[in-house]
């Protein structure tokens, strides 16, 4: 299943990216995991809040440029050759791959895991596709 | 050679004087009859064509504009039927409708003329090789340049604009002593000239009649220093001639009119009033030798200011001042004509919503530089790198092409652009044209 990541136009100056994480931060928002990609003019920020829908009208609110776009999450376990497998997978599938980041978290056995937030193409169909391969998608 | 054409060049003012009475008299009553544009103005404004005697009455007679042309489009505003008409020219438009400018054999005479006696100013006689760098087409530069240099008898070298490597070799090697360009360019090629190891005592070249942009006296002193040379500042516009209405001497002081041909008056642009010699305003020009689209008090919206008093070279032609600025927007870049409101037109198409924008100019080393920054919008916003690039090099490539000069394109955050007057800033001219 898809979930929400916001995306943020940022431009390439001092305490841009700080007027942003305020608006967030006054509003209570917290953010999941994020990455920010760079070019010489501007950046674009994009993460996963806890509430998305509030992060967007409050950013909105401060007329910040921002877009919600479906991405999917996937989770796997924190060993070497998880991401490989996965990506094996992706590439079996004719799936590629616009842009990933990710975050770690505490696993239910005490251990870690890690959550691949994925952009894909074809991204209406991707989560179908890999849900029918087995992989399992945090909502 | 001092003058191309002596007696005229320092006839006594009261001879001059004579000569604009008669011209005018002639051109008010040829307009009056075949320009059914200006015979309303002048009804309009109840004149028959005898009520001109001379010169002094000039403020009596409507005001011309780029609009009059604009309204007659193509050929409302020529005074030659059209089987008299040898030379079109045209100048960009801002909305797609170009200023429209016919030429007579005998106008085009009048031109080579007034360019032959500019290049004489500069130094230059028959025996001068003259390097005509300006563009050759709808613009007039290269054109006038080269009927100036042929008609002066010098061997008249076209290069055109652009190349500039080969052109540089072409100066070595063909000994030019004169070039004709843009003073941005004239900079452009003595630094392109550094890159490839020429050195300015290779060159013959002595002098430049350089124009079709505002630039300083501190561009000058470079040019003049880097290029060897003695560099002039010449000036014109398609709607009045092109290159070579006026040009200043060796003296340095200020551009000579050809008075014999155009007659400049200094007004204050905001009430149409005429201001007396050494007064900054808006200078017109009349045309009082045209046959083909002769103009009366044409709007020019340059800025600049006169003098009357006799030159130390012995020139009796009025003498205009370096232009200070323009009185509406347009933009001069790299000597092309720039309006916001092409830029604009381009911008909308690539947003739903009105742009938020705005043009910052600066000269960067030696050439003038266009960046339109553009607030960020829903159109606009893609959520990759690749997108918003995508959008940016679409945007530019358009405005390349509508421009006809390359510009950069920021695309900036929402709020970047100061509206605090209640519209915003649209173009911060940066150039220092001041030195």
């Amino acid at each position: 299943m898809n979930i929400v990541q916001l995306s943020v136009f940022v431009e390439n100056k001092v305490g841009r990216l700080r007027a942003i994480t305020k608006v967030l931060a006054d509003a209570g928002v917290n953010i999941l995991t994020m990455s920010l990609a760079d070019t010489t003019d501007f950046g674009i920020l994009r993460f996963i809040a806890d509430d998305p829908d509030k992060a967007r009208n409050v950013l909105s609110d401060h007329d910040v440029m921002c877009r919600a776009t479906d991405v999917v999450a996937v989770r796997v376990a924190h060993t070497p050759g998880a991401l490989n497998e996965l990506l094996g997978i992706l590439g079996e599938e004719g799936i590629q791959i616009e842009y990933m980041y990710n975050y770690t978290e505490l696993a239910g056995d005490g251990g870690l895991a890690c959550v691949i937030i994925l952009r894909l193409s074809d991204q209406a169909n991707a989560a179908e596709l890999l849900r029918g391969r087995g992989i399992k998608l945090e909502n | 050679m001092r003058y191309w054409n002596e007696p005229i060049e320092t006839m006594s003012r009261d001879e001059l004087r004579s000569i604009q009475d008669t011209r005018l008299r002639r051109t008010v009553e040829k307009i009056y009859t075949n320009v059914e544009h200006y015979r309303k103005k002048m009804q309009d404004k109840g004149l028959l064509p005898g009520d001109v005697r001379g010169a002094e009455d000039l403020r009596l007679l409507p005001f011309s504009t780029k609009q009059d042309l604009r309204d007659t489009y193509p050929y409302g505003m020529f005074s030659a039927p059209l089987d008299q008409i040898t030379r079109i020219h045209a100048s960009s438009g801002t909305t797609g409708k170009q200023t429209v400018v016919g030429y007579t054999a005998k106008d085009i005479e009048i031109w080579a003329e007034c360019m032959a006696r500019c290049l004489v100013m500069a130094g230059q006689d028959k025996r001068s090789r003259v390097q005509v760098s300006y563009g050759y087409g709808l613009f007039t530069g290269g054109l006038g340049a080269h009927y100036g240099a042929e008609r002066l008898g010098a061997s008249t070298i076209p290069t055109s604009s652009g190349n500039t490597q080969r052109q540089i070799v072409i100066m070595r090697d063909f000994g030019s002593t004169c070039l004709c360009c843009t003073p941005s360019y004239a900079l452009f090629i003595a630094e392109t000239m550094e890159d490839m190891g020429i050195k300015k005592e290779e060159l013959s070249l002595q002098a430049g009649c350089f124009g079709a942009e505002p630039w300083t006296e501190g561009m000058r002193r470079q040019i003049e220093d880097r290029l060897g040379i003695r560099a002039h500042d010449i000036y014109g516009l398609s709607e009045i001639m092109g290159p070579s209405v006026s040009q200043d001497c060796e003296c340095k002081a200020g551009l000579h009119v050809w008075e014999d041909y155009f007659i400049p008056e200094i007004i204050d642009p905001a009430t149409g009033e005429v201001l007396p010699d050494g007064a900054q305003g808006e200078i017109v020009f009349t045309t009082i030798s045209k046959e083909g689209m002769p103009l009366i008090r044409y709007r020019t919206r340059d800025i600049s200011s006169l003098t009357h008093e006799v030159c130390a070279c012995g020139r009796t032609h009025a003498r205009m001042g370096r232009l200070k600025g323009r009185t509406d927007d347009m933009l001069i870049i790299r000597g092309v004509n720039v309006f916001p409101s092409q830029i604009e037109s381009v911008l909308l198409g690539f947003s739903n919503v009105s742009p938020n924008y705005r043009i910052i100019v600066e000269r960067e080393g030696l050439l003038d530089q266009m960046t339109i920054e553009l607030e960020i919008n829903e159109t606009l916003f893609a959520d990759t790198v690749k997108g918003m690039e995508d959008a940016e090099r679409g945007i530019r490539r358009q405005l390349d092409s509508v421009l006809g000069i390359t510009s950069r394109v920021r695309i900036v955050e929402k709020g970047t652009i100061d509206r605090s007057m209640g519209k915003a800033v649209r173009v911060i001219d940066k150039r220092n044209l001041i030195g």
